[in-house]
Parts: structure tokens; C-alpha cells; sequence
């Protein structure tokens, strides 16, 4: 079975937000569309996306980090805010696991927001339904494309490639690559709600260098003697051969 | 949570609507062993009826105004299977039939017996009606709450107490509508009734406080560590991706001060429980018409407080999110 999921790499997100405009930009004119503002130009704006990206910051200064997080549908493969549904409008697709809702179906009672822990569904308060992110279905299902653009929006605008689109139940794909070599996880794995939806850490690349891996103490030089040479005699060393 | 008024009031409305019945039918029992004076059929058990109908109705008509779109509320029973909403979607009004039809066997007189049971227990239309009445009653207050103890993620309400308290409260609050109901036509149930009233609601103070102690004492599975992946003890959220509102700061957030929260609390507390039992202990001496009648609004409102507080209590785990606004 396929279930198509995002890997986002923490490593090289920069909190640009290009993956949250462009997602605004593709969703609110196609399939899954409007997604409408409510004052975006006023005071207190307010408006519905799939797609946000937060920063938190790690530690005490002086000793910080600043973390960019993207968060949207995670598609979990046991996803609790569909069974919930009292109409069925929550669905997963039997195809590629993505979980969508049908807007003719939903009552807007916002059952589902209330069972999904990871708070990624947002209700649409113009046309009273409930609303959430569809992996851009259709556009990776729009045969019509050529492939290389047969990704979610949000991939194909992320300038540091910090988003990985593919099925992560085919163990060769680049995704399932990422997760099981850069040490991918999943978000609030308590509940067994198993997000499809991945995330790589940040990682420092730190260089261990002992001191005996600087001064060799087995220096030849050493061992015969010869380290207290005067400064100012050529060595063999010094010879242009 | 945020406490939506609409669901505030369509559970504590079905509640009142299905004790008031459950003690109806539990009159008509204890007449029918003799162990009370049979009731007027229309006047006491008709007009019973049609007032849990009300206000039955009154809940189904609040309900509506959670929907984003009730007009395809019919819609919602689709997944019994798995749904508990949807299942108190066509419990509610398969309930409200067995009511209308217990009221209307009552009122119309058609309550001849249809056989005798070993010789001693005639069975009529009414009989057989409000048994099933009374086990949908059940059966609905099992699904109102289930919709809240079904969420694992809403971990206050995860628990077999939520189911507890809403059928206690329930039950209480239309038992001390039933003596109110009595008291005011004349009836001589005030003290049957109200007997049974202020069982109920020790039972529920037993459950409910229960509940407030378990949930003082909760400790949330998930923490902005495991929300976010970052193994660090401090973790301060900087931006929670936008500068005004969402869906998101809006619907799990109850909004109020510590104050109002606390202050809800114990006015609940008092308003819910030892204030109507007090003043329905006063109606039994004083044998006043009008004093139960204020024990019921009084519960009422402070089932209420009871319900803001149940769902302002609760602490949703995607808040971890949503921790700083910036």
C-alpha cells in the first residue's frame, strides 16, 4: 500500500515561510479552495491555512537555538479524526493514504479538530466547514503534469529543499531513505496515531579532537632525541627537492 | 476548551428532558406495584411528557447552532459504526419518539391492560413504551458523554466518570424537575420525587468531585518536547506562525481569567449541589408549591457553570502549539 507523507528537515528550514504562502496560493484557487481571510488587513487578522510554520527557541540565553517548525497534516496511517466523522466527510484514501475531507459532505461540527492531537485542522469560517491540508492532491494525482511537478506546492517552493515528498512505505524511496538514515521521527508518538508525516532532526556536525591527536606522543623526533634541533638550521625538511 | 453555548445547552437541556422522563416512568413503576397512588394519566403523565419533549427539543434546537451547516445535519448518521456523535444523532430523536408516544398513550387514556404477566403485573402500551423510552434515555446518555470520554487526547474528559457525571446530572436534575413538576400541579410526588432528586445529586457530588480531584491531579501525556521532537528542558515558543487569531487560538482556548475560572468552579459546586438540596429539604417541611420549582432553576443554572467548567477544563494537546502569540 502506498501512504504518501512529507519528511521535513528541521536541519535546513529557515522559517521563510515560502512553503505557507505558496500552499495559500495553490490551495485557496484549486481543488480544496477558498481559503478565505477574515480582516486580512486589518486589526485582528484572521484566516484559514493548512500549512504554518512556528519558531520556538531551545535553551537559555546566552546558550540558544532557534528552531523554524513546520506544521501541517501529518496523514496519520491511524488517523483518529476520521472515525469521529459523524458523516463520513473525514476520509483517508485507499490509494495513497491521504487523509481529506468532502466539503458537501461536512456539517461543520468540528468533531474531528477536537480528535486530532496535533491541532492541524482549521475550520473555514466562511463556508462553515472544516478544512485541512490535502498533500495537494490535485495536483500529485494530475496526471496532466509532468512529474516533476507532480509534488505538493509546498515542496516545490522550498529554497532549501527542507521538504521531502514520497511514500514512505516503499523502503528505497528518497523519503524512507531520509527517515532511516538521518534519524526521522514522528511528532507526539504516544498516541499511536502513527503520522505519516516525518521530521529530521537538527544536527552539528562537532569535530572530536583529542589532545594526543594533536601532539603525537610518539614522535620520532622525540624518541631519538633530536626535537631540541637549533631553529635556524635547515632540515631535510626544508629542501625544495 | 472553549465552552460553545450551543453544546452547553443541548446537553444539559437532553439531560433535564431524559431524567424528567426516566422519572416519570419510574412513578408509573412504583404506582403500578402499588407502592405509590396512580397518577392522572393525561393530566400528570401526558403534560410530564410533553414538558421533557420541550425541552428535549429546546436541546435538539440548540445543538443546531454548533453546526456550520444544519441543514445537512441529517447527514450525521452515517458512521454509527464508529462515531459517537452520530450515534446520539439517531438515539436523540428515536428517544424523542418514544416520549412523544409515552405522552400520547397517556394522554389520549389508551392505557388498557394488554395482558397480565403472572398474574400480577398488567402490561399496557405505556408500560412497554417508556421501557423502551427509559433504555434509549440510557443509551443516549452513554453517547452524549462518550463524545467527550472517547477523546484520548482530551485526557480530563478520558474517563468512565464523564459518563458518570452526565447520566447522574442528568438524572438528578429531572428528578428534581419531576418533584418541581409535582409541587406545582398538585400533585402528591414532591417527596418521592425529591427523595430520589437528592440521591441523584449526592451520587453525582460523589462523581463529579470525583472527577475534580482526578483532573487536579492529571498529568498530560505530552509535552512541547515530544510535540516538537527537541529533547531540551526549556523550550520557549517565539511564533506560533501568525500575528492575529486562528481557528486554532480560538477554539481550544476557553479565554477566561484565573478568577472566572475558579469562581465558576465553586459557584457550581454550591449552585449544583447542596443549595437545591437544601432548599427541597425546606419544600418537604414548609410543603411549599414554588420552592422545588426554584431548586430546579437553581440546579439548572448551575448545571450550566457545571458544563462551562467540564469543557473549559480541558486542556488540548495541540495548545503546546499555540503557547505564545507573536
Amino acid at each position: 500500500m502506498t501512504q504518501l507523507a512529507l519528511v521535513i528537515d528541521l536541519n535546513v528550514c529557515v522559517g521563510c515561510h515560502a512553503c505557507v504562502t505558496s500552499c495559500k496560493q495553490w490551495n485557496t484557487s484549486g481543488w480544496a479552495g477558498p481559503l478565505p481571510d477574515q480582516n486580512p488587513y486589518e486589526a485582528d487578522p484572521s484566516g484559514t491555512f493548512f500549512n504554518r510554520v512556528q519558531t520556538f527557541e531551545i535553551g537559555k540565553f546566552p546558550n540558544t537555538e532557534t528552531l523554524h517548525f513546520p506544521k501541517s497534516c501529518l496523514h496519520c496511517e491511524e488517523p483518529p479524526c476520521v472515525p469521529v466523522c459523524p458523516t463520513g466527510a473525514s476520509y483517508k484514501r485507499e490509494d495513497n493514504g491521504v487523509v481529506l475531507v468532502d466539503y458537501d459532505k461536512c456539517i461543520g461540527c468540528k468533531y474531528c479538530s477536537w480528535a486530532c492531537p496535533y491541532g492541524v485542522r482549521e475550520f473555514d469560517e466562511k463556508n462553515k466547514v472544516m478544512k485541512k491540508c490535502t498533500l495537494c492532491i490535485d495536483r500529485i494525482t494530475d496526471m496532466t503534469l509532468p512529474e516533476a511537478e507532480r509534488k505538493p506546492a509546498c515542496v516545490l517552493s522550498c529554497p532549501t529543499n527542507a521538504r521531502l515528498y514520497g511514500d514512505v512505505h516503499d523502503p528505497d524511496s528518497e523519503v524512507s531513505v531520509a527517515i532511516r538514515e538521518r534519524g526521522g521521527y514522528q511528532l507526539q508518538p504516544e498516541w499511536g496515531t502513527q503520522p505519516a508525516n516525518h521530521y529530521l532532526p537538527r544536527r552539528k556536525v562537532r569535530i572530536h579532537i583529542h589532545e594526543d591527536e594533536l601532539v603525537r606522543s610518539d614522535n620520532p623526533l622525540v624518541k631519538e632525541d633530536l626535537a631540541a634541533l637549533p631553529e635556524d638550521v635547515d632540515t631535510l625538511d626544508d629542501v625544495a627537492w | 476548551m472553549h465552552p460553545a453555548f450551543s453544546v452547553i445547552f443541548l446537553t444539559t437541556l437532553i439531560g433535564v428532558g431524559q431524567g424528567l422522563f426516566l422519572a416519570l416512568y419510574t412513578g408509573q413503576v412504583y404506582s403500578l406495584a402499588k407502592l405509590l397512588p396512580a397518577q392522572d394519566s393525561s393530566a400528570f403523565y401526558g403534560v410530564g411528557s410533553l414538558l421533557a419533549l420541550i425541552l428535549l427539543g429546546g436541546g435538539l434546537f440548540a445543538s443546531f447552532f454548533h453546526l456550520g451547516h444544519p441543514e445537512r445535519a441529517w447527514r450525521a448518521i452515517a458512521k454509527w459504526k464508529t462515531s459517537w456523535l452520530s450515534r446520539e444523532v439517531i438515539i436523540l430523536p428515536a428517544f424523542m419518539f418514544m416520549v412523544f408516544l409515552y405522552g400520547v398513550i397517556h394522554y389520549m387514556g389508551w392505557t388498557q391492560t394488554w395482558f397480565v404477566i403472572q398474574g400480577a403485573l398488567p402490561v399496557d402500551a405505556s408500560l412497554i413504551v417508556g421501557l423502551l423510552g427509559s433504555l434509549l434515555a440510557f443509551a443516549l446518555f452513554i453517547c452524549t458523554a462518550m463524545i467527550y470520554a472517547g477523546v484520548k487526547f482530551l485526557q480530563e474528559w478520558h474517563s468512565p466518570l464523564t459518563v458518570a457525571n452526565y447520566t447522574l446530572l442528568g438524572i438528578a436534575s429531572g428528578f428534581m424537575l419531576a418533584a418541581a413538576f409535582s409541587a406545582w400541579t398538585g400533585v402528591d410526588l414532591v417527596a418521592f420525587f425529591g427523595t430520589w432528586a437528592v440521591i441523584f445529586t449526592l451520587v453525582g457530588l460523589a462523581t463529579r468531585g470525583a472527577s475534580l480531584i482526578r483532573n487536579a491531579h492529571l498529568k498530560h501525556k505530552i509535552t512541547t518536547q515530544t510535540a516538537i521532537g527537541v529533547r531540551h528542558n526549556t523550550i520557549e515558543q517565539k511564533a506560533q506562525g501568525f500575528m492575529g487569531g486562528s481557528f486554532n487560538t480560538r477554539e481550544f482556548f476557553h479565554g477566561a481569567s484565573a478568577t472566572t475560572f475558579k469562581a465558576v468552579k465553586y459557584l457550581f459546586l454550591v449552585l449544583v449541589f447542596p443549595l437545591p438540596i437544601a432548599l427541597i429539604a425546606a419544600a418537604y417541611f414548609t410543603e411549599s408549591a414554588t420552592l422545588p420549582l426554584v431548586a430546579f432553576a437553581i440546579q439548572y443554572l448551575g448545571l450550566l457553570l457545571e458544563r462551562w467548567y467540564f469543557f473549559a477544563e480541558a486542556t488540548h494537546p495541540q495548545n503546546l502549539y499555540y503557547r505564545s502569540m507573536a
